[in-house]
């Protein structure tokens, strides 16, 4: 077991490598830091001199992967590749365009983010399970089949829709908590509950079907025939012998967006206007900051591979056939 | 030629997606297995109903993807620089020269929608403006007089000339008329069906009647009916009112919801469709050789995939949206019109998606082939000495195809769900192009003014929500139909 | 006649004292679109306490629904529309659900056919027998952990305090069935349902899961109802039998009375289409046509149209139960019955044995071996290897059959397809007609190719659901580059068609519309299709019912005496062996250990294992069984067998020699060698 733990482990590596080199080509290759200094530079100021000064506040005036005109380990080090891809592997991710250091505004920024994510995956994650185990008993009954056609309206509806509706209903309307904002300290449930509420209600409906599905799936199984044989009840052979089995491939789907909760919700703290990495990444966008959505694109790729192995643990733990193997 | 036809790219996707999708209906129908299952869809009746409503979508997204450009009245003007024939010696007729303006046929048939614009806001149905002005206007002794009230709409209820109080009874008038009118069509359509079943089924017309609506038939009809009904009590009264008023008012620069929702709708088409057509060959090629071929083909295609699907979806996309626009600015020179230019952002963003998105049902097919190439009649076709690309081609992809078709329907949805958040965030369409997406982006401030403007975005609800939940309905029904292991035996 | 009247109520009435089980007119439906099929259509029947009443029945009569029934398990398409099922005087089917429950573990305990996928593979196997000892007995900790210990002694599990701990992912199949015995035997049930218990188990472990079963009910006097196809089971478990057909009991008489004197035309045939060595290498007995679909029962006998008994009455009016002996039913017109065939005659022997002298070798297989790599650890380097056919040595002759024995495991199917070269062979020779074939490039391979094709096991995998029967037939001489032009290809198909007993417009048919039987026809054409001279047949009956088994033995054995084909046929079956096999090889764990004719080997098998494995098979005849030779354990895995002999740590007879070295072959006569150390 420790053998397979290691060898995901290693097997992250060149992925994660090969993460590195696809940004590396989107960010580089496809345009030049000249292209990208015209842009950023605007039509009315582009001038040779601007160009080239653009280039060098932000370090891309140098070769990509090999420096000639350096010397010893220099001709390697000093380029493009090693100075902006390379080094995101020691964590340093450079600057932004408003010169912040973005490994710093990135470590601020996580608490807001996980203040939303986390609440927002653990309810959403107990509320669908729930739903889908009720759905499951009382399987092929009109609750059954109302409660799928709810699932199958509340899926077809855009996710944008979900905030907009809710900000609207609940803080315009009836007033309860502010629309949006963010504060520390005992007050924080006020900015926290709308948008924990709205990222819970608008997951519902495809989550709720998906979970139901395996459900079905796994009461098909003879083992549930065993054990009803056995004059057990359906609710105890629903909670020990079909959610138990059915957690195999919950897991799957669900242990990997763990560690991607650190990334916070793009729309839901754009939205809300809280100071997370999802809003830091929309600003990135919006003001085509490509230092840091590259900063953002590898973290992602490094917290989904984290996620991954997380996945890989997880099953040790459910299926005992990986657990002795 | 009083036009010149432009012949956009995605345009030609659209139509040759459509007509691969008759061709391989045709010969999926050859086969009885497909056939079955195809009737197995034809007896869902929420599916039948969603198919309807689908259909009326597409045959919108089908007139959006005609494109041309009109010939200009004066045929002089230095902005037809591009497309003017080169002029001759004789120089006897004047070089025509077209619009820089790319219509579609569509925007033909919404030409009173189209250029009717008001000045910004007006309510659903509206005569007068959303918001007081200024107005200056000439009292009875001549004196210019400035008063603040509600102006009046230049086009919105204007045949109703200064008798505005008639506009609740107008729309009555035409309500009714249009409800009478949708009765009178649907009992053709509907007569027309009994008709065609009872020729079908060889049974009276009663009888065939009484089929329909008991379930009897093996097409659900009653479902179709339904639907055809449904859509003719909201379509017909839409266009009739649609003539005088604006029936989903106005947004912000003046320009009419109604036509904006019907614009988009092409867009969630295109986004939807298209992206498959980067998704499948990917997907089947990589999915059946790493399956079939195992070894060193499939780690490395199982790199590849793993890789690229651990890059979040929405940054990758992001990122290759800001590199594309990079592109596009730099290159000006490329494209004739905007319309050229946003739709070539269109197919990027198609491409995009594709690239992201491919890597799931890969993994299945995968899979699937795994599991393929140890079956007896794969062994069975290698002791004869079958060529490897044979029995990819006669035996694994035939059975592959279910998992296709249900990743095909079932992704559209989720597409076209996501066209809207991606040009919400900004890494989407081209923001000239009218979608679901930008819809909303514009509209999603009006919420917070004082009174609230929500028709643009309640419009743009209602069109996505039934496009969406017409296409997800329609997926259950084919992934039941499809599924081997609810269809018992395939 | 009133002395019988009599008898029979005197026996009732003493019966009736300890009936656990009566079954009165039970019908059960599945709902299928908006109609109702039924699955079963009034059955009858009772079953006392220390008495077994087999269930017997091909696929589809509705045996196992009539089981499900009992229990009120159903799937959910099921439905009961009528009967009654008294059980301890009460009728189940009118119970509340919760006191349902009550039963089901409890008064009544069931085990199934799929020991692998019936036991839940996340729980412990103490869990799953726990939770029976506390739902009935309200047993829970150490008293539960006890008495899980002492169930577990009793199905005969070694080490039990050990497996209690474990999952059933880390048991062998038949130790998974034990447990599933304790399973059920947990609650204390009086009445054990068992449906196919042995269905997916080898021969050897199958007797051992028998002998387990008659010992448990001797034990606690309960009653069983025991659920099976397998006329051999039924001989050693019964003490009365009720056949099933079409959802409805043909017939039903005590086990000697079955045995010796059945009277319905069915089961008659089901006894005749049982090969063996009486009918040797002749027809066998088959059943014309098939069983009605649920859809068109027809409403005279559910029988009348397969049977060569039938009139007209049989055609128009239903036939009711009635008593022909005591305690013989008889659902059938026939007013004189045909008589059970007393004396078998023996069928004209076979189409010539004598002609079928060995001539020269057409396959000729030297020291195959074929090992798979076992990966390990972090680099997956290869630490190991599963030895699946470990110096396998074979020759065929044109016109023969060689039969190919094993259990599952021990690597026949990979011999088979290793010879086809569907498996690269990690060394030795196999040559055919002379050639070479091993290490060849394909294109070179190619025209022996045609000489050589495969039979395989489940009808249903082998044919591809997309294409129709005349592209599948096609596929080979198309491959194969077989010269014919457009219009022979079709006669070339139709011809095979024919041969094979379908019909020319079977060719624009799709395998779906086929039945089982017919499809294995359509594998057969589609072998014969490019003429090859050897068919290797992996288990070309083990999925299909016993008479239209009949069906396709005679089939092959008609083709082999019109075109010369030699078979090499893979089997586990020593029935089937018997019938139609020349010579026999028995393999162990990866290697040939004893070969011969098939009298050689059936008659006088020298090597314990084949001896053992005899021994194992279930006869259909009450007379016959020879004394079962228990085998200890199962067999060990081929990735680390035993040192010296494979099979000595089994074996009752080894000494220190097969502790240490694998034996040599040793030479018995000219047709029989054995490796055993007891014959060198």
């Amino acid at each position: 077991m420790l053998a397979y733990l290691v060898r995901r482990l290693l097997y992250a590596l060149p992925i994660l490598i090969g993460v590195n080199l696809i940004t590396f080509a989107l960010f580089f290759v496809v345009n030049t830091p000249d292209d990208m200094a015209r842009m950023q530079l605007g039509v009315k100021r582009v001038t040779p001199e601007a160009i080239d000064k653009w280039k060098a506040e932000r370090g891309y005036d140098k070769p990509l992967f090999i420096n000639d005109a350096a010397s010893g380990s220099a001709v390697l080090t000093d380029t493009i590749f090693f100075s902006k891809s390379a080094r995101m592997f020691a964590g340093d991710f450079g600057r932004a365009e408003d010169g912040r250091d973005i490994a710093r505004e990135i470590t601020s920024r996580m608490g807001p983010s996980l203040a939303i994510a986390l609440p927002t995956f653990i309810l959403g994650l107990l509320v669908t399970v729930s739903f889908a185990l009720l759905l499951t008993f009382f399987r092929a009954s009109y609750l059954d089949f109302w409660g799928v056609v709810l699932c199958v309206a509340m899926m077809s509806i855009s996710g944008l829709f979900y905030i907009i509706g809710g900000q609207f209903l609940i803080s315009k309307i009836w007033r309860l908590v502010p629309i949006s904002g963010y504060g520390g300290g005992l007050d924080a449930w006020k900015f926290v509950i709308l948008p924990v509420l709205i990222g819970v209600i608008s997951g519902v409906g495809s989550s709720t079907r998906w979970y139901r599905t395996i459900f079905l799936e796994e009461i098909s199984r003879d083992y549930v025939r065993t054990a009803r044989a056995k004059g057990l009840s359906e609710l105890v052979v629903l909670f020990r012998h079909v959610l138990r089995n059915a957690m195999i491939p919950i897991l799957t789907g669900v242990v990997v967006v763990i560690p991607l909760l650190f990334m916070g919700s793009l729309l839901t703290e754009s939205f809300f206007g809280i100071p997370g990495l999802g809003s830091y990444t929309i600003d990135a966008i919006n003001a085509q900051d490509f230092a840091v959505v590259r900063a953002m694109v590898f973290i992602g790729s490094l917290l989904y591979i984290v996620g991954l192995i997380l996945t890989d643990v997880s099953y040790t733990f459910v299926d005992p056939r990986i657990r002795f193997n | 030629m009083t036009f010149l036809p432009v012949i956009l790219w995605s345009d030609v996707l659209i139509w040759l997606l459509f007509v691969a999708a008759i061709v391989f209906g045709a010969l999926s129908l050859r086969n009885p297995l497909w056939r079955t299952a195809w009737q197995r869809v034809g007896r869902s009746r929420a599916g039948m109903a969603s198919a309807t409503v689908l259909l009326v979508f597409v045959g919108v997204g089908l007139l959006d993807s005609l494109h041309y450009r009109p010939r200009l009245e004066n045929a002089a003007g230095p902005q037809t620089a591009t497309a003017a024939p080169p002029p001759t010696a004789t120089a006897a007729p004047p070089p025509t020269a077209y619009a820089v303006e790319v219509l579609s046929l569509l925007d033909v048939l919404l030409t009173p929608l189209r250029t009717r614009n008001e000045k910004t806001y007006s309510e659903p149905l509206a005569t007068r403006a959303y918001a007081k002005e200024s107005i200056e206007s000439r009292d009875a002794a001549g004196e210019l007089q400035q008063s603040r009230d509600y102006p009046r709409l230049r086009h919105g209820g204007a045949h109703l000339g200064a008798d505005e109080a008639r506009r609740d009874g107008d729309v009555g008038d035409r309500l009714l008329r249009a409800v009478s009118l949708a009765f009178l069509a649907w009992w053709a359509v509907a007569a027309a069906t009994a008709a065609g079943v009872a020729r079908a089924e060889a049974c009276s017309a009663p009888a065939a009647w009484r089929r329909i609506w008991s379930n009897e038939s093996d097409f659900a009809w009653n479902a179709v009916l339904a639907a055809v009904a449904c859509l003719l009590l909201v379509a017909l009264p839409l266009a009739m009112l649609a003539g005088q008023y604006h029936v989903f008012g106005t947004d912000k620069v003046g320009q009419d919801v109604f036509y904006q929702v019907l614009k988009s709708v092409r867009t969630a088409l295109v986004i939807g469709l298209v992206t498959t057509l980067v998704t499948l060959p990917l997907a089947i090629l990589l999915g059946i050789l790493a399956g079939y071929f195992r070894g060193w083909v499939d780690d490395l295609i199982q790199y590849l995939y793993t890789t690229l699907s651990s890059i979040p979806g929405v940054l990758l996309i992001a990122a290759a949206v800001l590199m594309m626009q990079v592109l596009i600015d730099n290159h000006p020179q490329w494209f004739a019109t905007a319309a050229e230019r946003a739709d070539l952002r269109l197919l990027a963003l198609c491409f995009i998606l594709g690239v992201t998105s491919w890597t799931g049902l890969c993994r299945l097919l995968r899979g699937e082939t795994l599991k393929l190439r140890e079956l007896e009649y794969i062994q069975a076709a290698q002791a004869f000495g079958v060529t490897d690309l044979r029995i990819i081609g006669r035996h694994i992809v035939p059975n592959l195809m279910h998992i296709v078709i249900i990743a095909l329907v079932m992704d559209f949805s989720s597409l076209v769900l996501a066209e809207a958040v991606l040009s919400y965030v900004g890494i989407g369409v081209d923001p000239t192009m009218i979608s679901f997406g930008t819809m909303i982006n514009n509209a999603r401030m009006e919420l917070a003014r004082e009174p609230a403007v929500w028709w643009s975005l309640s419009a743009a609800f209602v069109f996505m929500f039934t496009l969406v939940l017409a296409a997800n309905l329609l997926a259950d029904a084919v992934r039941d139909a499809f599924d081997p292991r609810m269809a018992g035996s395939a | 006649m009133s002395g019988a009247a009599g008898v029979s109520a005197e026996l009732s009435a003493q019966l009736s004292e300890d009936i656990l089980l009566e079954v009165r007119d039970l019908r059960i439906s599945f709902a299928s679109g908006r109609s109702l099929l039924a699955a079963v259509d009034g059955v009858d029947f009772r079953v006392a306490a220390g008495e077994t009443l087999a269930l017997l029945g091909e696929s589809g009569c509705g045996k196992s629904a009539t089981a499900l029934g009992l229990l009120r398990l159903l799937p959910a398409a099921g439905r009961m529309p009528g009967g009654e099922v008294l059980f301890d005087g009460r009728d189940l089917l009118a119970l509340p659900e919760a006191e349902m429950r009550g039963v089901r573990g409890g008064g009544m305990a069931m085990i199934f056919q799929e020991p692998a996928t019936s036991l839940n593979p996340v729980l412990t196997v103490g869990h799953q027998i726990g939770e029976v000892l506390e739902r009935h007995l309200g047993l829970a900790g150490q008293a539960a952990r006890v008495r899980a210990l002492e169930l577990l002694a009793a199905v005969g599990i070694a080490d039990a305090e050990r497996r209690l701990g474990e999952y059933p992912f880390q048991l062998s199949g038949g130790m998974k069935q034990r447990v599933m015995i304790a399973v059920a035997l947990a609650g204390n049930p009086r009445l054990l349902i068992a449906d196919e218990p042995t269905t997916a188990l080898d021969v050897t472990i199958q007797a051992q899961i028998l002998e387990l079963l008659r010992r448990l009910q001797r034990e606690r006097a309960m009653g069983m109802l025991l659920i099976t196809h397998d006329l051999g089971v039924v001989a050693q478990m019964a003490t009365r039998v009720a056949v099933m057909y079409a959802g409805q009991i043909v017939e039903e008489a005590p086990r000697e009375v079955f045995f010796s004197a059945a009277r319905h035309p069915y089961t008659q045939k089901l006894f005749a289409a049982l090969p063996d060595l009486a009918r040797r290498g002749g027809r066998l007995e088959t059943i014309p046509g098939q069983v009605p679909p649920l859809a068109e029962m027809p409403s005279g006998c559910r029988f009348a149209s397969r049977c060569e008994h039938a009139w007209e009455l049989c055609r128009q009016q239903e036939p009711q139960g009635r008593q022909v002996a005591l305690g013989h039913r008889l659902r059938c017109h026939l007013d004189r019955l045909p008589d059970a065939p007393g004396g078998r005659l023996a069928a004209p022997a076979a189409a010539g044995e004598a002609a079928l002298a060995p001539g020269a070798p057409l396959l000729e297989v030297q020291d195959l071996r074929v090992h798979f790599p076992i990966r390990r650890g972090i680099l997956q380097r290869t630490v190991g290897h599963v030895r699946a056919v470990d110096g396998v040595s074979l020759e065929l002759a044109r016109g023969r059959t060689l039969a190919l024995v094993g259990e599952s495991g021990c690597g026949k199917t990979t011999v088979g397809k290793a010879i086809l070269q569907l498996i690269a062979a990690s060394g030795g020779s196999v040559r055919l007609l002379g050639q070479e074939l091993g290490g060849v490039s394909g294109k070179a391979r190619r025209p022996l190719r045609r000489r050589m094709q495969m039979i395989f096991q489940d009808p249903f995998a082998s044919l591809n659901p997309r294409m129709a029967v005349g592209e599948i037939i096609g596929e080979g001489m198309s491959a194969l580059r077989i010269d014919m032009h457009r219009q022979g290809r079709a006669a070339a198909i139709a011809a095979v068609l024919r041969q094979v007993g379908l019909e020319d417009a079977a060719a624009g048919r799709y395998p779906h519309e086929f039945s089982g039987g017919q499809r294995q026809r359509i594998a057969i054409a589609r072998a014969l299709a490019v003429q090859p001279d050897l068919v290797i047949c992996d288990e070309p009956t083990s999925a299909l019912d016993v008479s239209v088994q009949a069906q396709i033995l005679n089939l092959l054995g008609t083709l082999q005496a019109e075109l010369g084909l030699a078979y090499l046929f893979i089997t586990h079956n020593f029935a089937v062996v018997d019938h139609l096999a020349h010579e026999v090889a028995v393999m162990y764990l990866g290697r040939i250990v004893e070969r011969g004719s098939v009298d050689d080997v059936l008659r006088s098998p020298q090597h314990p294992y084949t001896r053992a494995l005899l021994s194992a098979v279930p006869s259909a005849r009450l007379d016959e069984q020879p004394e079962f030779i228990r085998l200890p354990g199962e067999t060990p895995s081929p990735a680390n067998p035993p040192a010296g002999c494979h099979f000595h740590p089994r074996c009752r007879h080894a000494s220190a020699a097969c502790r240490e070295r694998y034996p040599e072959t040793t030479t018995l006569s000219s047709t029989h060698t054995v490796r055993c150390h007891l014959h060198s």
